[in-house]
C-alpha cells in the first residue's frame, strides 16, 4: 500500500511529463545508433558479428544505466535540497525500507522504459536482436542496481555541482569503458580485469552472449549480489539521512 | 503528551538546543516563542525525527520517538517552516498522496480531501499545481495536508510567517478550531501577539534554553501592567510599572515624546533576556 503510494506519485509525474521524458530518452541513443550502428555498423565487425549487433546491447545497457541512476539521483537530491519533499517522507509513517525499495523500483522502471524505447528505435536499423527472458532479467537487474546506486548518491551528495561531478567522473567513464562500445580485450590485462568486475560490464556481456554462453548464470548472479549490497546500503543510509 | 527530557542538540560545536525539558499536555494550545536562531525549528525537527537528538529523550504518550516508529508518526500533524508540497502535483494530488502515505482507505481519503479543501477554502484551486500557489495558499494546503490522517498532536513551525494580516487571522482561526476539536497544538512563533492571542501556555526559548514558562497573562502581570516607552539619544527605552500613576510621574520628567501602554509578552521577554526580538 505505502509502496504503491511512492510509485503512484512517480506515475503522476511521469504521466504529466511523458512527452519530454520520452523525447529526451530517444535523442541520445538515437545519435549513438546513427553514429555507431548505421555509420560504422556495416563496415566494421567485431569478431564474427557486425558492429551494429555488437553495439546495440552496449547502448541499451549504458542508457538504461544512466537513466536509472540519473533520474533517481537527481530527484532525491532535488527533493532533499530544494523542495524539501524528502522531509515529508521522513516524517510520514512509511518505513524507510519500504520507501527505499519503492523509490529504487521507480528509478528502475524509468530505466526500463528508456531501454524499451531504444529497443524499438534500434529495430529500425537492425532486426536480429533476440529478446528472451534472460535478456529481460539481466536488463531489469541492471536497472535496479544503478537505481539503488542513484538513490545512495541522491542522499549522500549535498549539491547539484557535486552530483554533476559524480556523473562526469563515474557514470560517463563507465558508460564508455565497460565494454559497451568496444571489447575489453583491447585493454591491458589489469585494467580489463578491473572493468570486468563492474556491474555494467556484466550486463553488457550477458546481453550480448545470451544463454548460449556456458557460464551464462554468472553475470546475473554478480548483478544480484551488487543489487543486494547496494539496496541494503541504501536502506541504511536512508534511515540515517538528515 | 510530548515530554522533552534534558534534550540537547549540537551541530559541530554549536549548541542549538541545550538541556531542554518540557511537558506538553494533551489538548493544550502551547506556544514556543523565541527569536531567530533560538532553536525552535531544531526542537520541532528532533520531535519529528528529522534530526537526531544529541542528548536526552523525547517521549510521545510515554514512548520514545524513532524514525521507523510509525504509530507515533500517525499521531503527528506537521506543518514545517517551509513548504514540503510536491510542486508538480495539484492540491488534490498532494492531499491524495499524503493520504496514501498514511495508509488511509480510499473512500475515507476522498471524503477527507473534500472536507479539508473546504476547510482551507481551496476547493476551487484543487486542480492547480501547488507550485503555482501563493505563500498563503501553500501554507493552507500544508495545513490541510497535515490534517489528512486525523492527527492528535499538531506541530506548527511559524505557520504565519510571511502572510498578510487577513491570511494570518485565517490560520489563527484554523488553529483555534483544531484545538476546539481536541487536538494538542504545539506552535512556534516569533510573533508575541500571536502567542498572546492563541496560547494557553507559552514557553520562551533563547539560545537553545527554555528561559520562561507560564500562561501569557500570568507572565505579563509578573512583568508589570504598564510600560513607559520613549526614544532618547538614539535608542528606545522602556520602563515597566505596576500602576499607571507612577508611569505618568516618570513620563513628566522626560524631555521627549513618550508612550504609556499596557505591557505584553515582548516586554516580558525583554525583561528576561535583556534584549528585544530582532525580527
Ligand atoms: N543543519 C544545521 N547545521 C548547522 N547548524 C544549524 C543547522 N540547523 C540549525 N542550525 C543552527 O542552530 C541554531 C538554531 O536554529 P533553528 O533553525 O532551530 O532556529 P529557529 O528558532 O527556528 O530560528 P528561526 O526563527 O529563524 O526559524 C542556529 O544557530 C542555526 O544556525
Ligand atoms: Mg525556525
Amino acid at each position: 500500500m505505502r509502496f504503491n503510494a511512492v510509485l503512484w506519485k512517480e506515475w503522476i509525474v511521469f504521466r504529466r511529463k511523458w512527452l519530454s521524458i520520452t523525447m529526451s530518452a530517444v535523442v541520445g541513443p538515437l545519435l549513438y545508433l546513427i553514429a555507431f550502428g548505421w555509420g560504422l555498423g556495416n563496415t566494421v565487425s567485431v569478431g564474427e558479428v557486425s558492429y551494429t549487433s555488437f553495439v546495440i546491447p552496449g547502448i541499451i545497457a549504458m542508457n538504461s544505466m544512466s537513466t536509472s541512476f540519473g533520474v533517481i539521483a537527481n530527484d532525491i537530491n532535488i527533493s532533499r535540497i530544494y523542495g524539501k519533499t524528502f522531509e515529508a517522507i521522513m516524517m510520514s509513517p512509511i518505513q524507510m525500507r519500504t520507501f527505499t525499495v519503492a523509490r529504487v523500483t521507480g528509478g528502475a522502471l524509468r530505466g526500463l522504459y528508456t531501454a524499451t524505447i531504444i529497443l524499438l528505435v534500434s529495430f529500425l536499423f537492425h532486426r536480429d536482436i533476440t529478446i528472451d527472458a534472460y535478456f529481460v532479467i539481466v536488463l531489469v537487474l541492471n536497472c535496479f542496481v544503478f537505481s539503488a546506486i542513484g538513490f545512495i548518491a541522491g542522499i549522500l551528495i549535498n549539491s547539484h555541482a557535486d552530483m554533476a561531478k559524480v556523473t562526469s567522473f563515474v557514470i560517463t567513464p563507465m558508460s564508455f569503458l565497460c565494454g559497451t562500445l568496444f571489447p575489453l580485450d583491447r585493454f591491458p590485462k589489469v585494467l580489463a580485469i578491473a572493468f570486468e568486475s563492474l556491474p555494467l560490464t556484466q550486463t553488457v556481456k550477458a546481453l550480448r552472449s545470451g544463454v548460449s554462453d556456458p557460464s551464462y548464470l554468472m553475470s546475473p548472479m554478480i548483478l544480484a549480489i551488487y543489487l543486494i549490497v547496494f539496496m541494503l546500503l541504501a536502506i541504511r543510509i536512508c534511515r540515517r539521512a538528515e | 503528551m510530548i515530554s522533552y527530557r534534558n534534550v540537547s542538540k549540537k551541530y559541530n560545536g554549536l549548541e542549538a538546543v541545550s538541556d531542554f525539558s518540557l511537558e506538553i499536555e494533551n489538548g493544550e494550545f502551547f506556544g514556543l516563542l523565541g527569536p531567530n536562531g533560538a532553536g525552535k525549528t531544531t526542537l520541532i525537527r528532533m520531535t519529528t525525527t528529522l534530526t537526531p537528538i544529541t542528548q536526552g529523550e523525547i517521549y510521545v504518550d510515554g514512548e520514545p520517538i524513532d524514525r521507523d516508529l510509525t504509530a507515533i508518526k500517525q499521531k503527528f500533524g506537521i506543518v514545517p517552516q517551509y513548504s514540503t508540497l510536491e510542486n508538480d502535483l495539484t492540491a488534490w494530488e498532494n492531499l491524495e498522496l499524503h493520504g496514501r502515505f498514511y495508509g488511509i482507505a480510499k473512500n475515507t481519503r476522498r471524503e477527507r480531501i473534500e472536507e479539508l479543501l473546504e476547510f482551507t477554502e481551496l476547493t476551487d484551486r484543487r486542480n492547480d499545481t501547488a507550485g503555482t500557489f501563493s505563500g498563503g495558499m501553500q501554507r493552507k494546503l500544508m495545513i490541510a495536508k497535515s490534517l489528512m490522517h486525523g492527527p492528535q498532536i499538531m506541530l506548527l513551525d511559524e505557520p504565519t510567517v510571511g502572510l498578510d494580516a487577513a491570511s494570518r487571522r485565517k490560520i489563527w482561526d484554523l488553529m483555534r478550531r483544531m484545538n476546539e476539536d481536541g487536538l494538542t497544538i504545539f506552535l512556534t512563533t516569533h510573533y508575541l501577539d500571536e502567542a498572546e492571542a492563541l496560547c494557553s501556555r507559552v514557553g520562551m526559548i533563547d539560545l537553545g534554553k527554555l528561559v520562561m514558562l507560564g500562561n501569557p497573562s500570568e507572565i505579563i502581570s509578573q512583568t508589570g501592567k504598564f510600560a513607559l516607552e520613549y526614544f532618547k539619544e538614539g535608542t528606545t527605552h522602556q520602563e515597566l510599572f505596576e500602576e499607571k500613576e507612577p508611569a505618568m510621574e516618570a513620563a513628566k520628567l522626560l524631555q521627549c515624546d513618550f508612550k504609556i501602554r499596557e505591557t505584553n509578552l515582548e516586554d516580558a521577554f525583554i525583561l528576561i533576556t535583556n534584549k528585544g526580538f530582532g525580527a
